[in-house]
């Protein structure tokens, strides 16, 4: 029961531990199962083929820029295929109707050139390509009953440990009470016992020096209580809001490992880091309209969820999917901003990420781990002066630093200068 | 027997049986309190009427926590970003694009500075080779761009319309009053622009019927005439000052809206001391003026006369200069013949230039230069400014009477306002079969149209110039449309049915007839394209004539002359609707907020006209009945020294009420009085006896009194032969009863701060070159979101300016003069009694401006002072103001030498009381995002532009290189026009400022006080000789 509030108490904290553990459970469940299920290695190496040369134009299942190419190979002549998957504008020029015809299907995109593939690498591609894959969801389906955290071991050792060390407070106390009823036993035997005593709350008002204690304690932790209180007013650290459309940083920065600076790209030169538009989203999204990565079945997240908020994107930006076109209808995304700085603060992006080289997770936490985004930094003044008191500033190369580090380093006699030392604790740095 | 005295503050009081005054004189407050506000419910019983106390308590609590239950909860805030990003714009990064400002009464050619889309400031763009010198209604102009009274619809009769329905009736009439043969009449300002014109050929082409008239609502055609009498064509001649040694100016206001104006930068390079050689050079400038003008107070010698007089001064240099004769008029002998001899002295390096209404002054203008040869007279440069021919609105008010004019259609022009007789054309234009207005905003003319087609403003709208020739300009878009607006140019071709829009129309304009195959994409990027001219190389002098000069030299004087005048603020009105130029202070006056009539000392007193100064410290002044022929106009009156005895002032451009928030219907419409388009007008003044004015006058102290520590001038001749210890001594202050110089040491009491690394900044500010022009207050406003506070709030000294540019008047003649009574001055009771001589202004006294914002001071009295170490000192020289930190007991404001700290009285953003522009979402548009919008109760200053300086740190850390000179600049010293004011770090060697800081005219205001400043002056030097004063 004891370890069950620790958790509701501090979920905030420890519920990503929880998603961390679930995750990991879910992949070592899926990654040994072979999507393939044997060892097909044909398939295996046409799926490698496509990722690297087709995916960016074609899916497997559905139309892209490109056709669908599942049953491509039925559909056409093998040795036509090679040809065209070679040179695919030699053949329309060669005035194949086949050629031709699918040319003008597709708007007339030419298809890239793919000389170096071998007509093996092509039956690979083929091969995996023409692949149904074997639903595995039964698996999937067996990982999501399984709810206990594997951490709860950890809190369970604790939990015993903690009550062993009260069994033996509470021993003590038993032997020390013993031992002063027996010492008070003895000293009563001199003493008559008051037989009208007054009842303890009536003496503890009699007492003015108690009662004087307690106000002034009871004051204290009082004011300590409302200054605790009053000290987090404003301050939204953890704040998780639910978001239009479910981005999640763990999927894009951590599983696929964008950078930051691809979408975020206003930080490297603006105050902002600037929420990307939406046609950076589009930049990826053109192509993946469907969801393949790992779920989190357990929170809900499969990949019909997923997929479904690709579609918001698309609602939004208005493209229309079947046509591989846009509509024009846009509809912009109201997100909701989760670092806010009052407006009396200045703080440059640029700066921090681009001058000082700071990595992003430094403020922002281990954003790549976040399935939903949150508040990691305080964001306080003290917070952000603590840091410019301890970090040093990394001058390598940057020639507006050098003659006044140099003259800086030698007036406080060190090596490396704080932040600080540069004049970063001066009020109208950041407010003005 | 001995009757006690009886004491009484009204008459009515010494009636004692009068019931209402015994109930009053028990009351502490006339009114009941209005406790009955929060009672909705009305009840029989009278009683319940009123809630008591503990209702009141009731409320209060309940709001108190119904507030605090709400505060429990943050705000979500939202954020929407771009669904598909325009390659140039990164939030956060300003981008900047070229354009031209031209509204037919100023030109020039800037920079419009935006962020996310929104442009929020106007800088002068340096690169243009002419015209970049933006004034302040240039730099306020953004702002109108915001104005929630712009229209925003189509309108017939006042109703919305939409544009169909408005080019359908257009169409339709304008076809019928073709068919029939009858006139209609497009009135415009002046304009300057190639395809303008061409567009309108094409409109007259589709509709032979409708002729095209040019107005300028204060005309300029007699200097038109003249030029074109002499050079043949139709302009303004140019002049370039700063080739000038001797500059006489005849009622010619050049450093204000003389011909535009924008003469100032050229004037400011020969007015600074030039050291070439053994000796320091400057121009000699002689002014001849009525009213007290921006250029009389900057001249060595000014002499106030009345306008015959000047009139006959002019007749009399040229009568000595192009026709050799000898002038014999006793009254003006003397200043005739200094001129003539100052002439003389170096003939073409002189220019004389006169503003004098009549083609004949102009001429003989003309006639001096050429023979003078005077190097800066440009005739072969004309100015194209001005097209106006002499009349327009008389012709128009008299065609349609006549029946001749059946249809007019106008744009950016409000004669019903700007015209003596625009209460008879208002009359007319509803007699029209057909009226259409071209406008950006509802003023007195556009209301009375049948329709109303709303303009985009310039910030919206393509365009293109060509001042002179072969200078050619571009205005382009900044923004898109706010509204459901259109160029004017667009309607224009709409209505001819050229199917083009207004881009492609300039674009295919330019690339046939003016870019000769050179880069349209560059000259758009620049703002500007330079073309060779024939009209520069081939310009020949012709022979001149001699002009007749009677007519001047037989001018009499009214016993009372009004002079109308344009102010510095508001110019001809255009941007009266404008709440910075209205709450910007005149430069002479010092007043906002108002006309007034100003009057000289002596008449003043004759009249028995008074300005009194009542105990919160605001100018009060005599109200007077003006009248002009058959027009009155009741005005107060301010009393002006410098003004001529015989004359009165009164500004233009104010007293406009149609499309103007109430706040700005302030002053009365001096256009009424511009009869005959004269400026000059005989005028009748009849004292109103007990009414005063109420000013909101932000400076009462005129004088310096002599204290040489906030003003310090001297001659060119002392400044050439003395020692910098004579005229610019260090300030000697007492340590152990010995003086010690105050920068020394020994008399610091401070710790001093090492400023030796790193930058710190400096401004140096040259007395010389400031002409007082006010650029710098409006540039200032815009970059620093400063609050506009109104007319009762300047009134009360609570005026938000970062930056102010004091006017200081001599008592005596000079201020030297001043500064010697008061150092001979030993003892108390004659101290008393100068010091209260010293404190009145001479009747031609002399004017030095002085730009006063947060000195930076690195010994600062109020960083000491602050309880909360909300003012701090940094490392780069500024001195740092945290308004988060302040809890406003203003303590430092207290401690302040120089008075330039501003205390926020009020929330002025978001608030119905104060309601310009920061009282509308539009009009907060305007707003710099850099920088924070202060709240009330917070004490605020100058922070040298802190968010300027650290852009251009960053930018150069981002790029990982040193800073060069010029790249640090604060929005009062980039604004400048006369480069008066230069901004940078002194430990950079090389930078100007560290120059300037070595100079032989450096000095620091109040220095003894010690506090160190990081502004420093560059003493005043007067050209002029030991004898004349």
């Amino acid at each position: 029961m004891n370890c069950f509030s620790a958790v509701r108490i501090n979920w905030r904290k420890v519920s990503p531990l929880v998603l961390k553990s679930t995750t990991f459970l879910i992949f070592s469940l899926i990654s040994p199962v072979d999507v393939f299920g044997q060892d097909d290695v044909a398939i295996q190496e046409g799926k490698a083929l496509f990722n690297t040369h087709c995916a960016a134009c074609h899916k497997v299942n559905r139309k892209a820029i490109g056709p669908a190419l599942a049953g491509a190979s039925e559909r056409y002549d093998r040795q036509w295929l090679y040809s065209w998957i070679r040179n695919s504008s030699a053949v329309i020029a060669s005035g194949d109707p086949i050629a031709v015809a699918l040319f003008e299907e597709y708007n007339q995109s030419v298809m890239t050139a793919f000389p170096q593939l071998s007509d093996e690498d092509i039956d690979n591609i083929l091969a995996y390509t023409d692949f149904v894959p074997e639903a595995t969801q039964t698996a999937l389906a067996a990982a999501g009953s399984e709810t206990e955290p594997g951490n709860s071991t950890l809190y369970r050792v604790l939990l015993v440990g903690l009550l062993g060390v009260l069994l033996l407070l509470v021993l003590m106390l038993y032997f020390i009470q013993k031992r002063l009823v027996k010492i008070k036993s003895e000293i009563d035997a001199d003493f008559q016992p008051n037989p009208k005593l007054d009842p303890i709350w009536k003496a503890f008002a009699k007492n003015q020096f108690l009662v004087f204690s307690a106000v002034v304690l009871l004051f204290f932790v009082g004011l300590y209580q409302l200054y605790g209180y009053m000290m987090q007013i404003g301050i939204d650290q953890g704040y998780q809001p639910v978001q239009p459309i479910h981005f999640s940083h763990k999927i894009h920065s951590g599983d696929n490992q964008i950078d930051c600076k691809y979408c975020h790209s206003s930080a490297r030169v603006s105050k902002h880091s600037g929420i990307p538009s939406l046609n950076i989203c589009m930049n990826c999204h053109r192509n993946i309209s469907q969801y393949d990565g790992p779920e989190d079945l357990a929170a809900g997240y499969d990949k019909e969820f997923y997929t479904n908020e690709i579609k918001k994107i698309y609602a939004a930006v208005g493209w229309d999917e079947d046509n591989q076109e846009y509509t024009g209808k846009t509809q912009p995304v109201r997100w909701i901003r989760i670092h806010n700085l009052p407006d009396f603060v200045y703080f440059n992006h640029a700066q921090h990420t681009q001058v000082a080289g700071i990595d992003c997770q430094t403020c922002h936490g281990p954003v790549e781990e976040m399935e939903v985004l949150y508040q990691y930094a305080p964001l306080t003044m003290g917070w952000c002066i603590e840091c410019h008191r301890e970090s040093n500033i990394d001058l390598l190369g940057n020639e507006y630093y050098q003659k006044v580090h140099q003259e800086l380093s030698k007036k406080y006699g060190v090596d490396q200068l704080t932040v600080a030392q540069m004049g970063g604790l001066e009020c109208a740095k950041c407010h003005y | 027997m001995s009757k006690e005295k009886i004491y009484w503050k009204s008459i009515h009081q010494l009636d004692g049986t009068n019931p209402e005054l015994s109930e009053l004189s028990n009351r502490e407050f006339a009114d009941k309190l209005p406790t009955d506000l929060y009672d909705n419910h009305i009840s029989d019983n009278q009683e319940d009427q009123f809630s008591s106390r503990r209702d009141f308590l009731k409320y209060l609590g309940f709001s108190t926590a119904a507030a605090a239950l709400v505060a429990c909860d943050g705000p979500v805030i939202k954020s929407v970003p771009y669904v598909v990003k325009p390659e140039q714009i990164t939030p956060g990064n300003a981008n900047y694009y070229a354009t031209t400002f031209f509204d037919g009464y100023d030109y020039s050619s800037i920079l419009v500075k935006t962020r996310e889309g929104r442009p929020i400031k106007i800088e002068p763009n340096t690169d243009a080779p002419d015209f970049y010198q933006a004034n302040a209604r240039v730099h306020a102009s953004i702002l109108s761009l915001y104005d929630t009274q712009r229209l925003q619809v189509p309108k017939a009769n006042s109703r919305d319309i939409s544009w169909e329905d408005l080019y359908d009736q257009t169409k339709g009439k304008l076809n019928e009053l073709s068919q029939n043969n009858q006139k209609v009449v497009l009135l415009t300002n002046s304009l300057i622009s190639p395809s303008t014109q061409d567009i309108i050929s094409k409109l007259i082409l589709k509709y032979p019927n409708i002729e095209h008239i040019q107005y300028d609502s204060i005309p300029h055609h007699w200097v038109l005439d003249a030029f074109e009498g002499l050079y043949g064509q139709r302009a303004m001649p140019n002049y370039d000052f700063s080739k000038a040694q001797v500059i006489v100016s005849i009622d010619a206001d050049f450093l204000g809206d003389w011909q535009l104006g924008g003469y100032g930068s050229g004037y400011a390079k020969s007015r600074v001391p030039n050291q070439t050689g053994q000796k320091a050079n400057m121009s000699y400038h002689v002014h001849l003026e009525s009213n007290l003008s921006l250029t009389g107070s900057n001249a060595d010698k000014r002499v106030a006369l009345q306008p015959a007089q000047i009139k006959k001064v002019l007749a009399h240099i040229y009568q000595n200069i192009c026709l050799g004769m000898d002038s014999k008029d006793d009254q003006i002998q003397s200043i005739v013949s200094h001129i003539i001899d100052r002439i003389k002295s170096n003939p073409n390096r002189s220019v004389v230039v006169s503003g004098i209404e009549s083609s004949e002054a102009q001429s003989m203008i003309l006639s001096i230069n050429q023979s003078l040869q005077s190097q800066a007279f440009l005739p072969n440069e004309p100015l194209y400014f001005k097209k106006g021919k002499a009349n327009p609105i008389e012709y128009i008010v008299e065609g349609i009477s006549q029946g001749e004019i059946k249809g007019l259609i106008w744009n950016g022009v409000n004669p019903v306002y700007s015209s003596p007789i625009g209460d008879a054309l208002g009359g007319q234009i509803q007699n029209l079969d057909f009226s259409l207005a071209l406008t950006t905003v509802y003023d007195e003319t556009s209301k009375l149209a049948q329709l109303v087609a709303p303009t985009s403003h310039y910030l919206e709208a393509w365009n293109d110039y060509n001042p002179k020739p072969g200078y050619y300009s571009i205005a382009q878009p900044t923004i898109k449309p706010l509204f459901y607006t259109k160029d004017f140019q667009q309607i224009l071709l709409d209505l001819a049915e050229v199917d083009s829009n207004h881009l492609d129309y300039i674009k295919n304009y330019w690339e046939t007839n003016i870019l000769d195959g050179s880069d349209w994409n560059k000259a758009l990027h620049d703002g500007f394209f330079i073309k060779e001219d024939s009209n520069l190389s081939d310009f020949e002098f012709p022979q001149l004539q001699p002009i007749e000069r009677a007519s001047l030299l037989s001018a009499e004087d009214a016993p009372m002359s009004l002079i109308l005048y344009p102010k510095i603020s508001l110019g001809d009105g255009q941007q009266a609707g404008n709440p910075w130029l209205q709450e910007m202070p005149d430069p002479i006056t010092r007043v906002s907020w108002d006309n007034y009539l100003t009057v000289s000392i002596s008449d003043a007193k004759k009249m028995d006209l008074v300005n009194t100064t009542n105990s919160h410290g605001a100018i009060d002044g005599s109200r007077v009945l003006i009248q002009v022929q058959n027009q009155e106009i009741e005005i107060p009156v301010f009393i002006q020294p410098g003004q001529a005895p015989g004359t009165v002032g009164l500004a233009l451009g104010y007293g406009r009420r149609v499309g103007l928030k109430k706040e700005m219907h302030v002053g009365q419409n001096a256009f009424k009085l511009l009869l005959n388009n004269e400026r000059t007008q005989s005028v009748t003044i009849n004292p109103i006896i007990g009414k005063m004015h109420e000013f909101a006058c932000i400076q009462l102290q005129s004088t310096v009194m002599g204290r040489g520590e906030i003003i310090k001038e001297t001659t060119l001749e002392e400044f050439n032969t003395k020692e910098k210890e004579y005229y610019n001594p260090v300030v000697h202050v007492s340590k152990n009863h010995l003086e010690v110089s105050v920068r020394s040491d020994e008399v610091d009491a401070w710790r001093s701060f090492d400023h030796s690394t790193g930058h710190l900044f400096n401004l140096s500010i040259d007395l010389n070159s400031c002409t007082g022009c006010g650029a710098c207050v409006i540039a200032c406003q815009t970059e620093n979101n400063v609050p506009v506070v109104g007319k009762r709030e300047v009134r009360r000294s609570r005026d938000m300016h970062w930056l102010r540019i004091d006017r200081y008047y001599s008592s005596n003649d000079t201020i030297q003069e001043d500064q010697k009574k008061a150092e001979e001055t030993t003892w108390f009771g004659q101290a008393y009694s100068t010091f209260r001589d010293l404190e009145k202004a001479a009747e031609n006294p002399e004017v030095v401006f002085q730009p006063v914002m947060c000195q930076h001071c690195n010994h600062a009295p109020c960083e000491t002072v602050c309880p909360v170490a909300a003012t701090v000192h940094g490392r780069q020289g500024q001195n740092q103001m945290a308004y988060n930190r302040c809890v406003g007991t203003r303590y430092c404001a207290n401690n302040c030498p120089y008075k330039v700290r501003r205390f926020n009285w009020f929330r002025y953003n978001k608030n119905k009381e104060f309601d310009f522009h920061m009282n509308s979402p539009l009009g907060r548009m305007v707003l710099n995002p850099d920088v924070v919008v202060r709240s009330r109760g917070v004490m605020e200053k100058c922070s040298f532009c802190m968010q300027r300086t650290q852009k251009t740190i960053m930018d150069a850390k981002l790029e990982g290189r040193q800073i060069r000179d010029g790249e640090f600049n604060t929005a009062c010293a980039q604004a400048c026009t006369t480069g008066a004011l230069v901004f940078g770090d002194v430990n950079d060697e090389n930078s100007k400022v560290a120059k300037l800081k070595k100079s032989k005219r450096k000095y620091y205001m109040i220095e003894s006080v010690g506090t160190k400043p990081n502004v420093m002056y560059q003493l005043k030097v007067r050209n002029k000789d030991k004898n004349e004063s």
